[in-house]
C-alpha cells in the first residue's frame, strides 16, 4: 500500500516533469546551470575516489595472486575489469545518491517548504518541470561522463599505486590492462550509467517536492532519498546484470 | 470581482472550511481574520487553487475557477499576483531577477522593457537601486515581504493575495506594507484578498472584512462596524487587545 502510494505519486510526478517546458531559452540556461552545479562541481570528487579505489584495487589483486603460477597481467586486468563494470558505475552511483542525490532533495524541499514552489505555481509555470527536469536532464548526461573519467583515473591510480609500493612492474600492470579487453563491458555500463543517472536525480527530487513541515523533515526528507535511490541502484544493477551481461 | 460559494475542504477527515460563501470586490482591500488555525490559509490557498476544494465554487470576474481545464488555470493565473507569508522569493535569484522571473516566464519584452518595468515596480515599493543584486538572504524581512510585493504585481495582475503580509514585522514597517498594498490596490484596481490576524491592519485598510472561526463564516463587515459588532467569537477576537475595547467605548461615548 505504501509502496504503491509513492510509486503512484512518483510516476504522476514524472508525467508533470516531462510535459513540454515553457520557455526553451530559460530551460536551456537552467539546464547548463545544473550541469555546472551538479556535474563540474562533482568531478574533483570521483578523480580522487576513482585513482584511490583504482590504487586499492590493484594492491588487494597483487597481494592475493603471490603466486608464480598466476600471470601477473591478471593484476591490471583486475583492476580494470572491476572499475569498468561496478566500481565506476554501480559504486560511484553510489556514492553520487549521497553527493548528489542529498543535494537535489535539500534544494528542492527547502523551496517546498519556504512556499518557493508554491509561488511559482501560482504565477503559472510548472514547476515540477521547471526545478526537476534540467536536473534530471543534467545528471542522466554527465554520469556517463563522469564514468569514463572514474575509469580513467581509477586505472591511473592503479599504474600509480602498483608499481610505487613494488607490487607490479609498469610494464606488466600496462600489459594487464590492455589484455583480453571486452568493449562491451563498457558499452553495457554506459546503459547502466544511464539508468543510474536518472534514479539519482528523480528519486530524491521526489522526496524534495513532497516534503512537509520545515528544516527537519527535509533533512529526513535527504536521509530517505539517499538510502532509497541505494537500494534502488542496487537492484537495478541485478536486474541490468541478468538482462543485458 | 471574486466570488465564492460554499466552499468545503477537509484534510484526512478533519473539515478545516466548513461552507464560506462571499465576494470580494474590486479596488479594496478585503481582509480574511480570524485566530490562529481557523483556517485563513487554507481558505486563501483554496481559492488560487494551491488546495483543491471538496466542495463549492470559485468565480473569478464569473470565470468558474473550479471546473477550469489545467489549461485555463494556468491563464488564469497569469492575472494573479500573490505574497506568502515568508516572502518565497527565490534564493538563488537576486532580487532584481526575483521581480524580472515572471515578465522572463511570460512575456515577450526586449530586455530594456523589462528592465524599466522592473525598476519601476522596485521603486513603487520603495527598494533602492543599491539592492537590486543583492541575493534575498541578504536584505531584511520587510524588504523580502516588499520585494515580494513587487514581484506580485510586475505583471499588473487583475487579483492579488497576500498571506499575512505583517508577519514577523515590527509596528511601523508593517503600517508601511499595509498602506502600500492599499495603494496599490486602488491604483491598479485589483480584487486583493489579505488575510490578517493583526488588528492594526484591520483598523488601516479593512475595507471589507470576513471573520472565520473554525472554518466557519463568523461575520463580514468593514472597518468602521467592526467596534460595535455583536459577535461573541469576533469580539473576543477584537478586544484581545484591550486598546480597541477602549477605542470603541470612548467612541459609544462620544455619541451618546
Ligand atoms: N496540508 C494540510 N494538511 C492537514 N491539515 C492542514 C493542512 N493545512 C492546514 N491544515 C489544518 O487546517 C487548520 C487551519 O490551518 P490554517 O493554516 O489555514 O490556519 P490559519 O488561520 O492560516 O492560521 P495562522 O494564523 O496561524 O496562519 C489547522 O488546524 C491545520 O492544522
Ligand atoms: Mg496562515
Amino acid at each position: 500500500m505504501h509502496f504503491f502510494y509513492h510509486a503512484g505519486r512518483y510516476f504522476t510526478l514524472l508525467a508533470k516533469v516531462f510535459s513540454k517546458p515553457e520557455r526553451h531559452k530559460i530551460y536551456i540556461k537552467r539546464l547548463f546551470s545544473e550541469i555546472d552545479a551538479l556535474g563540474v562541481n562533482t568531478v574533483g570528487l570521483v578523480v580522487v575516489i576513482s585513482i584511490f579505489m583504482g590504487g586499492i584495487i590493484t594492491l588487494q589483486v597483487a597481494y592475493n595472486m603471490q603466486n608464480p603460477f598466476l600471470p601477473s597481467y591478471l593484476i591490471g586486468l583486475g583492476n580494470r575489469d572491476t572499475l569498468i563494470l561496478e566500481f565506476s558505475s554501480t559504486i560511484l552511483g553510489l556514492i553520487l545518491a549521497g553527493k548528489i542525490g542529498s543535494n537535489i532533495t535539500s534544494e528542492i524541499g527547502s523551496m517546498r517548504v519556504t512556499e518557493q514552489i508554491d509561488s511559482l505555481e501560482i504565477m503559472g509555470v510548472n514547476s515540477a518541470s521547471y526545478l526537476i527536469l534540467p536536473k534530471i536532464v543534467a545528471v542522466v548526461f554527465i554520469f556517463p561522463f563522469l564514468y569514463i573519467v572514474s575509469v580513467f583515473f581509477g586505472l591511473i591510480g592503479g599504474m600509480l599505486v602498483g608499481p610505487g609500493v613494488g607490487a607490479i612492474t609498469a610494464a606488466e600492470y600496462l600489459n594487464g590492462v590492455q589484455y583480453l579487453f571486452n568493449p562491451h563491458y563498457v558499452s553495457f555500463s554506459l546503459v547502466k550509467t544511464f539508468v543510474f543517472g536518472f534514479l539519482v536525480s528523480s528519486i530524491p527530487a521526489y522526496f524534495g517536492y513532497f516534503v512537509e513541515g520545515g528544516a527537519f523533515e527535509v533533512g529526513a526528507a535527504s536521509t530517505k532519498a539517499v538510502v532509497t535511490t541505494n537500494i534502488l541502484i542496487l537492484i537495478w544493477d541485478l536486474i541490468l546484470t541478468q538482462l543485458i551481461m | 470581482m471574486i466570488r465564492v460559494e460554499n466552499l468545503i475542504k477537509s484534510f484526512e477527515g478533519k473539515t478545516v472550511l466548513k461552507g464560506i460563501t462571499t465576494e470580494f470586490q474590486k479596488g479594496q482591500t478585503n481582509l480574511i481574520i480570524g485566530r490562529s488555525g481557523s483556517g485563513k490559509t487554507v481558505l486563501l490557498k483554496s481559492i488560487v487553487g494551491l488546495h483543491e476544494v471538496d466542495q463549492g465554487s470559485i468565480y473569478y470576474d464569473d470565470r468558474d475557477f473550479t471546473r477550469m481545464k489545467m489549461k485555463e488555470r494556468k491563464l488564469l493565473r497569469q492575472e494573479m499576483g500573490m505574497v506568502f507569508q515568508g516572502g518565497a522569493l527565490f534564493d538563488s535569484l537576486t532580487v532584481e531577477e526575483n521581480v524580472r522571473f515572471p515578465m522572463d516566464m511570460f512575456t515577450n519584452q526586449t530586455a530594456k522593457e523589462k528592465e524599466t518595468r522592473v525598476a519601476y515596480c522596485l521603486d513603487r515599493v520603495n527598494i533602492k537601486q543599491e539592492a537590486f543584486q543583492l541575493s534575498p538572504a541578504e536584505i531584511s524581512g520587510g524588504m523580502q515581504k516588499r520585494v515580494a510585493i513587487a514581484r506580485a504585481i510586475v505583471l499588473n495582475p487583475k487579483y492579488l493575495f497576500c498571506d499575512e503580509p505583517n508577519s514577523g514585522l515590527d509596528p511601523e514597517t508593517s503600517l508601511v506594507i499595509d498602506s502600500l498594498i492599499h495603494d496599490l490596490t486602488v491604483d491598479l484596481n485589483m480584487t486583493t484578498i489579505i488575510n490578517t490576524h493583526d488588528m492594526n491592519s484591520v483598523m488601516e485598510i479593512g475595507d471589507k472584512i470576513l471573520f472565520i472561526s473554525e472554518g466557519e463564516m463568523g461575520w463580514i463587515g468593514n472597518k468602521s462596524e467592526i467596534l460595535y459588532a455583536e459577535n461573541k467569537k469576533l469580539e473576543e477576537f477584537v478586544f484581545a487587545n484591550r486598546q480597541y475595547k477602549e477605542m470603541r467605548d470612548a467612541r459609544i461615548g462620544k455619541e451618546s
